[in-house]
């Protein structure tokens, strides 16, 4: 429960720093605004800018508490024990962005209690606001630079992939922080180990090896449970601690490559321990067999480790510590003895060549499941294996895609897909979409298989090419040996069999290895609960969508048009950016998710419904604003924004005629890896037909997602162009292919081009907001122009916003227990490099300039449910060193939570005096906290009609919906 | 567990009802001479019993279930386990009774489909030594296919949907270690393509021009090696030459004439079962 919370707190206090972030970054932005610069070079900036304190947000954290006395840590996590708390969230994002004056403060207050963390965290982010709205043009520079020294101060926590080694280099002369970590090894027995907190996972895994007098180590890994209880395998290039963030310094070794043929093992040893996971395995119930295969592979296990049977010494119940089987019966342990008595004369060696003989048979040998629904939301599994992917409907395989089979793997949001070579009457190439509990679990999935493709099939590692031609996309790839390589390394082992203690297996087996076991018996259950159940997956789903609203009375909207920026980062180092926009004056913001974009395995019904909601949504907003337009509205909340590799902006025509630039910003990342068939060894019957030739995965990406407004536009440019061979190929050399992840990439800034669509997210809708009040029909043409800049330079093709809103959905092809394909031909295809690494952020911005009758409302009249009241009151002085333009006074800010089921709201009301003039601005944060099930169009509109009618008085100016898919907290 | 594939001691047979010729389910409306059925049914377990040595137990018929002579239905044998099913047509679920009783008498450890909601026919279950294909019919349905799975842990189990066919063997079965023979028409095909997605292992294919034709029964017996029961030449003259060029095994045409009718198939007609010494 503590670690749920925690990464729930950790979510929200990323969402919360990264405004600051991305405001005090904006600014120079807004300047540039003025010529109306183009957004490619904003962005540029931004991300340089702004990307590093964002993906250093959690690092920042943590080295900060590591500075913290006791209590202030005792503290922090007593805050992250409160479930949605969002004040303690802001508190320790101010603590790693305060730097050392909020630690002093810190300091002061020894009891630092909640409210006042709080407090400063109002304060800094009055403060903020007050910079923002008083800053010209011309003060922004400076405010910039010190940004980014401070970003260049945190450099350590944000890690630049290229540069990641070369930090960690200088920084382990630093300090030479050592920790402690524990490793449990196959035989139970643990194995703990002093690490330099910086270590690599290699380090420890070498380690470890070593300990085992371990040589053929390419089939194992080391695994770590994550805040999730999710089984997290440690990536060896990347340090340890950037992976296990919070979790423990404990580790499992285990078996990851399960060799198909373990007679080709070169040691002893190595089969031993491929031995001693099985027996977990199938103790545990993964590794699902009959009665006959348990009592056999139970007698190899007795005759390994007893030896031969004695039938003195070894009477019936010499096997009762023994767990053959999960549920291990007497008549089974009698069958065990009986065998065993046959294996007279065997050899341990021999033993467990002869069980490793067994096992491998067994259908789930080696068999990685994940949950996950399909295309009608049925619970289904994946198996990853060395063979490639099995698709599993309660205990039945229904489906299988065998690597060669496979063109590419790619996972977008909580989808998977795959896409599948045509066969032999096809003509293209269909792609298979999964649905995974949370984003985490489908990267989880999708790293896995590169994994196994990688080790399984290729004959060496994807070779990191250092033609960048794009860099989006996750980075991750399996950098170890693969099969082939490994065997053949073996092979040259020299030396005399190791000695080694086989320990008696009994029954601490069970415990071993703490994955969940899912046996194929009963994971219909298991995924159920899965889907449905623990709060836990809640939270680490990251499927929280928030909803802010933002009233205000535009008491002066047009004095002061100053706007910050939010860049936030989400959940712990994850890379997922919003931007928070907020234009002083005039604005809601909606944070939301769905509202936008829609499922791609959406299906129809499931697209009129959200429709439906969209549509109240729209209605709801619209009874709030002076000029309604419903279709445009209809139009860009249909518009499917996932056309585009990263972020679709939608809005650029249709924007034109509101009276103010309502730019909406979806981004849409997908991580997609490209499989390149070298050479087709034993190609499979089905692939018979395949020529044996190097085979290049075409890197057509099918824009399936959303819905089919962008799609018609992919579809009108570029259906044209046909899964072309030689592309492709150019493509996949072009493909970047690092070690480093995705997440690692993202936040750090200069290098990656994937900060740029995040960046962009803000951009398009700050310029509009800029120039709002002004000069209001050209502001749109900027907004436009940048918006279509972003998906025009990395896709290489321009994307009209001018398509017609259909709204209709692709029709899912997704093939589920049948070989059938829907061929992709009607869908749009895009042909680009490589896709967006990890677009997380979703964001849909309304504005609107509508100049508020209202210019007092006294914050008492906001008739809110509290259930936590914060009044922090400044003193104007504190604010005077801000203020060019803004005579503004900040009076009181409050801010009140309260909570239901799955929403918590923020209101934050801030009441200004400005030139006499007293404005009160309603900032509504709705954050909507839910798996998939619930209806987030319903429940934002929901959200935005309870904001209007508790305050009838004062207008709904601005919403900017903000979806947090998923947070990616795995980035390891 | 490959090894041992087609290796059989026992054959589970049953004599043919009289009702079988007017009552007997079929999906054709063909009449049945019953003399010559069960004439053929004779010589077939003549041919599993003084031809081969197996040792055959013969159920009696019982009058009041006409299909009761498709023994194959009825359970699924591999290994120690026998799965008693539960035959999607509802006329046929006594059959499991007399079957259970024998396989018990075996000393096969027995599994029953108790689900009311499973459906399986014996007929629909291809085992290539390896794993298991369910094909989903008219007669098998998801349920019926998880709950073998569940008997049989070892092995995958893949579902394959059967169509325009009564059973999966209809048109399919094992002529030998990873030979599939399969039937020439559309859906044999399509079938046999789906299994070998589903499939992490590789098969061999004899391709026959008759669907009918492709269902023969293998066995591995020592002394005898392989040996397939096959379509007569009088039957399918072109399936039958496809099978005279099997070198390795030992062929042996048998007549099914009657039988097919009501679709009864070579297989339909014994559960074969391996009851070694031990395991």
């Amino acid at each position: 429960m503590t670690t749920e919370v925690s990464s729930d707190g950790e979510v929200k206090k990323d969402e919360e720093k990264t405004p600051e972030d991305q405001q005090q970054t904006h600014t120079p932005a807004e300047a540039a605004q003025e010529k109306s610069a183009s957004v490619e070079a904003e962005s540029g900036q931004e991300a340089c800018v702004s990307s590093p304190p964002a993906a250093g947000g959690q690092k920042k954290e943590k080295t900060i508490s590591r500075f913290l006395p006791p209590w202030l840590k005792r503290q922090k996590s007593q805050s992250q024990d409160k479930p949605s708390d969002q004040e303690s969230v802001e508190l320790k994002q101010e603590q790693t962005d305060g730097g050392g004056e909020q630690t002093e403060e810190k300091k002061r207050e020894e009891e630092a209690e909640e409210k006042k963390r709080e407090e400063e965290a109002e304060e800094k982010k009055r403060e903020e606001e007050a910079e923002e709205t008083s800053v010209g043009s011309a003060d922004t520079q400076p405010v910039r630079e010190e940004k980014e020294g401070e970003s260049e101060l945190k450099e350590e926590q944000a890690v630049i992939p290229h540069e990641a080694s070369v930090l960690s280099a200088l920084k382990l002369n630093k300090k030479m922080k050592m920790v402690v970590c524990h490793v449990t090894l196959l035989d139970g027995s643990l194995f703990s180990c002093e690490l330099e907190k910086r270590a690599k996972g290699q380090y420890l895994f070498f380690q470890v090896c070593e300990h085992l007098n371990l040589l053929e180590k390419d089939y194992f890994g080391l695994s770590f449970k994550d805040n999730a209880e999710q089984k997290c395998w440690l990536d060896p290039s990347k340090e340890i601690k950037r992976q296990i963030r919070n979790s423990q310094w404990q580790f499992t070794f285990s078996v990851k490559f399960y060799p198909l043929d373990p007679s080709q093992l070169t040691e002893d040893i190595t089969r031993y321990l491929l031995c001693l996971q099985l027996r977990q395995d199938i103790s545990s119930g993964r590794l699902p067999c009959s009665f006959v295969t348990h009592a056999l592979l139970g007698s190899y296990t007795l005759q390994a480790e007893l030896g031969d049977h004695d039938p003195d010494e070894h009477r019936l119940d010499y096997i009762s510590d023994f767990q053959f089987a999960p549920n291990q019966t007497k008549e089974l342990e009698e069958k065990v003895v009986e065998l065993h008595k046959s294996h007279r004369g065997m050899t341990p060696a021999q033993s467990d060549a002869q069980f490793l003989e067994n096992a491998k048979k067994l259908s789930m040998y080696g068999v990685d499941l994940h949950h996950a629904k399909d295309s009608d939301g049925v619970d289904i599994m994946l198996g990853v294996c060395a063979n490639g992917l099995l698709i599993y409907k309660d205990r039945l395989r229904i489906n299988r895609f065998a690597w060669p089979k496979i063109l590419k793997i790619s996972y977008k949001r909580s989808n998977f897909y795959i896409k599948i070579r045509p066969g032999e009457a096809e003509q293209f190439e269909s792609t298979v979409g999964f649905k995974l509990p949370n984003h985490r679990a489908a990267k989880r999935v999708w790293k896995v298989c590169v994994e196994h493709h990688t080790f399984f099939r290729l004959v060496s590692p994807e070779q990191s090419t250092k033609t960048k031609f794009l860099t989006l996309g996750s980075k991750f790839r399996y950098s170890g040996r693969t099969q082939a390589q490994t065997r053949q390394a073996s092979s040259l082992i020299d030396r005399p069999a190791p000695y080694f203690q086989r320990t008696s297996s009994k029954r601490l087996s069970r415990s071993l290895d703490g994955a969940p076991v899912v046996s194929v018996c009963d994971y219909s259950q298991a995924a159920g609960a899965g889907e449905n159940g623990p709060p836990l997956e809640l939270n680490s789903d990251s499927k929280s969508p928030q909803v802010e609203v933002v009233q205000e009375p535009d008491a002066d909207a047009a004095t002061s048009i100053s706007s910050e920026t939010a860049f936030e980062t989400d959940g712990a180092g994850a890379p997922e950016r919003k931007s928070k926009l907020r234009v002083q004056g005039e604005n809601i913001y909606v944070r939301h998710s769905n509202l936008m974009l829609e499922d791609l395995d959406k299906t129809q019904e499931d697209v009129l419904k959200h429709q439906a909601s969209i549509s109240e949504l729209k209605r709801s907003f619209m009874e709030a604003t002076p000029e309604p337009r419903p279709s445009q509205w209809d139009k860009r909340l249909t518009g499917s924004p996932a056309t585009t590799l990263r972020m679709q902006t939608q809005g650029s025509a249709e924007v034109k005629p509101e009276v103010n630039g309502q730019p909406e910003v979806v981004e849409v990342v997908e991580e997609t890896v490209v499989i390149e068939e070298i050479v087709k060894p034993r190609s499979p019957a089905p692939e018979a037909s395949v020529p044996m030739e190097t085979e290049c995965a075409a890197e057509v990406k099918e824009e399936r997602s959303l819905s089919s407004d962008s799609d018609s536009e992919e579809e009108a440019e570029y259906h044209a162009q046909p899964p072309c061979t030689s592309i492709s190929t150019q493509q996949i050399k072009e493909e970047p292919e690092e070690e480093q992840e995705a997440e690692h990439t993202q936040q750090a800034p200069p290098s990656e081009t994937e900060s740029q669509p995040i960046t962009e997210t803000a951009e398009p809708t700050l310029s509009a907001e800029e120039e709002k009040p002004a000069e209001l029909p050209e502001e749109e043409e900027h907004t436009d122009e940048p918006l279509a800049t972003p998906d025009e330079a990395p896709n290489g093709h321009a994307h009209h916003a001018e398509a017609p809103p259909t709204e209709e959905e692709e029709e899912p092809h997704i093939v589920n227990g049948s070989a059938s394909r829907v061929e992709a031909e009607h869908l749009p295809q895009v042909i680009c490099c490589s896709e967006p690494p990890v677009v997380k952020t979703e964001m849909v911005t309304i504005s609107d300039t509508f100049a508020a009758q209202k210019t007092e409302i006294s914050t008492k009249e906001v008739p809110i449910v509290h259930t936590e009241t914060k009044t922090i009151t400044y003193e104007a002085a504190q604010l005077d060193g801000h203020g060019e333009g803004e005579p503004g006074v900040l009076m009181t800010a409050q801010t009140i939570t309260s909570e239901s089921l799955c929403t918590t709201t923020t209101t934050h009301i801030t009441k200004t005096l400005k030139g006499g003039l007293s404005e009160t601005r309603i900032e509504k944060r709705i954050v909507i906290t839910g798996d998939s099930d619930i209806d987030h169009d319903q429940a934002l509109a929901q959200a935005i009609k309870e904001a209007k009618e508790q305050h009838p008085d004062m207008s709904v100016t601005r919403v900017v919906v903000h979806k947090e898919t998923e947070l990616a907290e795995d980035e390891d | 567990m490959m090894s041992g594939f087609g290796r059989f001691t026992h054959a589970v047979v049953r004599t043919v009802p009289r009702s079988l010729a007017k009552e007997a389910l079929r999906t054709g409306c063909l009449e049945v001479d019953l003399l010559k059925a069960q004439e053929e049914h004779d010589k077939y377990v003549s041919v599993l019993k003084h031809r081969l040595g197996l040792e055959v137990l013969e159920l009696p018929a019982d009058e009041a279930l006409p299909d009761c002579v498709f023994v194959e239905d009825a359970a699924v044998v591999c290994g120690d386990t026998a799965l008693i099913t539960r035959p999607g047509a509802e006329s046929r679920r006594k059959e499991t009774e007399a079957m259970k009783a024998a396989l018990t008498e075996l000393g096969l450890s027995i599994v029953e489909m108790t689900d009311e909601s499973a459906t399986l026919d014996g007929g629909d279950v291809l085992f290539t030594g390896r794993e298991f294909f369910v094909g989903l019919s008219k007669r098998t349905n998801q349920r019926g296919a998880e709950i073998l799975a569940d008997a049989f842990k070892d092995y995958a189990v893949s579902t394959i949907p059967v169509q325009d066919r009564l059973h999966l063997k209809s048109f399919c079965s094992m002529a030998g270690p990873g030979l599939i023979a399969i039937g020439s028409s559309e859906a044999a095909q399509k079938a046999l393509k789906i299994m070998q997605q589903m499939s992490d292992h590789k098969y061999d294919k004899l391709t026959l021009p008759d669907d009918l034709a492709a269902n023969c029964v293998y066995m591995n017996l020592p002394g005898k090696g392989h040996v397939l029961l096959h379509c007569t030449p009088e039957e399918f003259p072109e399936s039958a030459k496809v099978f005279e060029k099997l070198k390795d095994h030992m062929l042996i045409p048998v007549s099914n004439q009657e039988k097919v009718k009501v679709d009864g198939a070579l297989t339909c007609c014994s559960v074969l079962i391996n009851r070694k010494k031990n395991i």
